[in-house]
């Protein structure tokens, strides 16, 4: 089972990207359950969201407590909310911020992950230039997909697509196509499984 | 067709291929995300001629609902929370009148202090109001018992309520699979009512019934739970055949061959509970669960033999009956007279406080090795607890206790548990 926790503040689409993952993981034939942090429901306030991937049903319904992957929406959360609390030593992490883990005072914490583990990179800039708007969901999902290969981005993008019919979901679906090479690039990948087969969930 | 579904539009759709034919809501907070999917279909006319009543309130709502049940239409609503409590009154009224109303409770914790999360203490304060009420695990039994309940409430003349995990549940995106219509249409045939109000053919109901009817009126009321013990069971089997899925039904029992100790819960715990039930057997402890399907009517025939051969019942509850501890132990207990088990009352997940697979195993080991004080409150902070009750003995203007509690803990949403 991988164990996915999202951070980000209301009104950014923290449980919107739960659940189009969970969409996502459904399309590519596996089991999926996401759900909210029921936090408090205010514009701007922290929240998170949960999304746990397995190859059979989930019928745990605890919150997200030990975390295989975190995802941050917003890089300022990272001072006062423990975004890292219980992330496992090989998990992911996935920073959307146009600065550097130093820049961040995330080196050590980032160091601590095994090689290509972790991602910073401008999903909300990514997002401005296909969408105008700054909601960097679309961007962090293919970032998700590029860096823990646990769902293809095809089925990311006929998520998005499902989900804003249209010319919105076509810029999404942009937006997450030039995440995934951006974060692809990041990580030096340059092999051609792109969305191929998924990596095993750390033990 | 399997579907990846927020818990609440599965339930929706469920809804919908029970061709409802009156819904009536009040559509603002508390409500949920299933009538407002409803009100889109009847509006975009996918649920053939359905009316969608928007009403005033609750207590609206469900006076509507009972109107139109009357008159022999399906009749469907769902509440929450203080808006159940707002409607209390036609609650009973429904149930005492007979009419097959199917109701959606999204289980929340009840005011004040003011708190939305998950807890069952609305439909508990309900439970006696003569509505069969069943319980869902996950989406896909919350979707599978709407379709039950409207062929159980039907058949017997008597609302019901479907009562599923408010967020937990209503806001989970799983996978469900739903009945075509063909298949819901051969289970659930065309509402045929016992009575009908007709002004062609004119009859009263809801009469005054004095002290020489009441206590049989009652008794016929209580009457008709005791036949849907063995409807519920039925109705469950003619769904396994026609749909292929097991849901419902009275309780399930998991893993519970051998089983020294035993977990009752109702809801969407029991996934939970599966797992730490999974990791105690993994260490050789002979522990197992019973889900609690159907509440009212309590199974106590059911229960008994579904846990007669345990030394221990630890019952898990989201509700607290004030002044008493638990509501769903003391039935248990009542079910299991005369034998010799040991029933615990664990008390937990509160307003929505988290109920984890790690403080399961730690309550149940504690419960085996050492015995639980009675009743036991999962992870209360006793802490906070211990302080403001220093605060009330020192002075006589302590304050209001949720702010003091409040100011203890600190700002919400900065912790992740």
């Amino acid at each position: 089972m991988l164990q996915v926790r999202i951070h980000g503040r209301g009104g950014q689409g923290v449980v919107t990207a739960a659940e189009l993952l969970s969409i996502a993981v459904f399309l590519d034939g596996k089991y999926a359950l996401a759900f909210p942090s029921f936090g408090s429901e205010r514009t701007g306030a922290p929240v998170a969201a949960f999304c746990r991937i397995a190859d059979r049903p989930i019928r745990t319904r605890e919150p997200v407590i030990h975390p295989d992957v975190v995802i941050v929406q917003d890089s300022t959360l990272l001072y006062h909310v423990d975004v890292f609390g219980g992330l496992h030593p090989e998990g992911y992490l996935i920073i959307n911020s146009s600065r550097t883990a130093p820049e961040l005072g995330i080196e050590e914490r980032c160091a601590s992950l095994p090689d290509g583990h972790w991602c910073i990179f401008p999903a909300t800039e990514i997002a401005l230039k296909h969408l105008h708007r700054p909601v960097p969901n679309s961007a962090l999902l293919a970032g998700f997909a590029a860096l823990t290969q646990s769902v293809s981005l095809s089925s990311i993008l006929r998520a998005i697509q499902e989900r804003f019919p249209g010319a919105l979901g076509t810029q999404n679906m942009e937006v997450a196509k030039e995440a995934f090479g951006v974060v692809r690039e990041r990580l030096g990948r340059t092999d051609s499984t792109a969305a191929g087969e998924p990596l095993a969930a750390p033990a | 067709m399997r579907y990846q579904r927020e818990g609440s539009q599965a339930i929706a759709q469920a809804v919908a291929l029970c061709r409802p034919e009156v819904m009536a809501c009040y559509p603002i907070s508390p409500q949920t995300h299933i009538v407002e999917a409803l009100s889109r279909m009847v509006k975009a006319g996918e649920i053939g001629s359905c009316q969608f009543l928007n009403v005033e309130s609750e207590f609206a709502a469900l006076s509507v609902l009972i109107g139109a049940s009357a008159m022999g239409a399906r009749a469907y609503t769902a509440t929450t929370s203080q808006g159940l409590l707002f409607m209390a009154e036609a609650v009973y009224n429904a149930a005492g009148l007979g009419l097959p109303i199917v109701m959606t409770i999204a289980n929340r914790a009840l005011s004040a202090p003011i708190n939305i999360w998950n807890d069952h203490s609305d439909s508990m304060a309900l439970r006696d109001a003569g509505w069969i009420q069943l319980f869902a695990e996950d989406g896909q039994e919350a979707a599978d018992l709407h379709i039950q309940a409207f062929r159980l409430a039907e058949e017997l003349s008597c609302p019901v309520m479907v009562c599923v995990d408010g967020y937990i549940l209503t806001h989970a995106y799983e996978p469900v699979d739903l009945p075509s219509q063909t298949e819901v249409d051969a289970y659930l045939p065309p509402y045929e009512p016992v009575f009908v109000l007709d002004p062609a053919d004119p009859i009263s109901i809801g009469a005054m019934v004095g002290p020489e009817a009441y206590p049989e009126v009652r008794y016929l009321a209580h009457h008709k739970h005791l036949r849907a013990l063995d409807m519920i069971p039925r109705l469950q089997q003619e769904f396994a055949t026609s749909i292929g899925r097991t849901s419902g039904g009275l309780l399930h029992s998991y893993r519970t061959e051998e089983a020294h100790t035993i977990v009752v819960a109702l809801g969407s715990v029991n996934g939970t509970i599966k797992e730490a039930v999974d990791e105690l057997r993994a260490e050789g402890m002979a522990v197992g669960a019973v889900k609690l399907c159907a509440y009212r009517p309590f199974p106590s025939q059911a229960l008994r033999h579904a846990v007669e051969q345990a030394e221990r019942v630890i019952v898990v509850e989201k509700d607290l009956s004030v002044g008493k501890g638990g509501i769903v132990s003391s039935e248990v207990k009542m079910a299991l007279h005369g034998l010799p088990t040991v029933v615990d009352t664990v008390i937990a997940g509160l307003g929505g406080r988290a109920i984890t697979q790690a403080s399961l195993v730690r309550m149940i080991k504690a419960a085996c090795e050492e015995g639980l004080e009675e009743p036991h409150f999962l992870d209360l902070n006793w802490e906070v607890v211990n302080n403001e009750l220093a605060r009330q003995q020192e002075t006589r203007r302590s304050g209001s206790t949720p702010e003091n509690v409040l100011r203890e803990v600190g700002p919400f949403g900065v912790r992740v548990q």
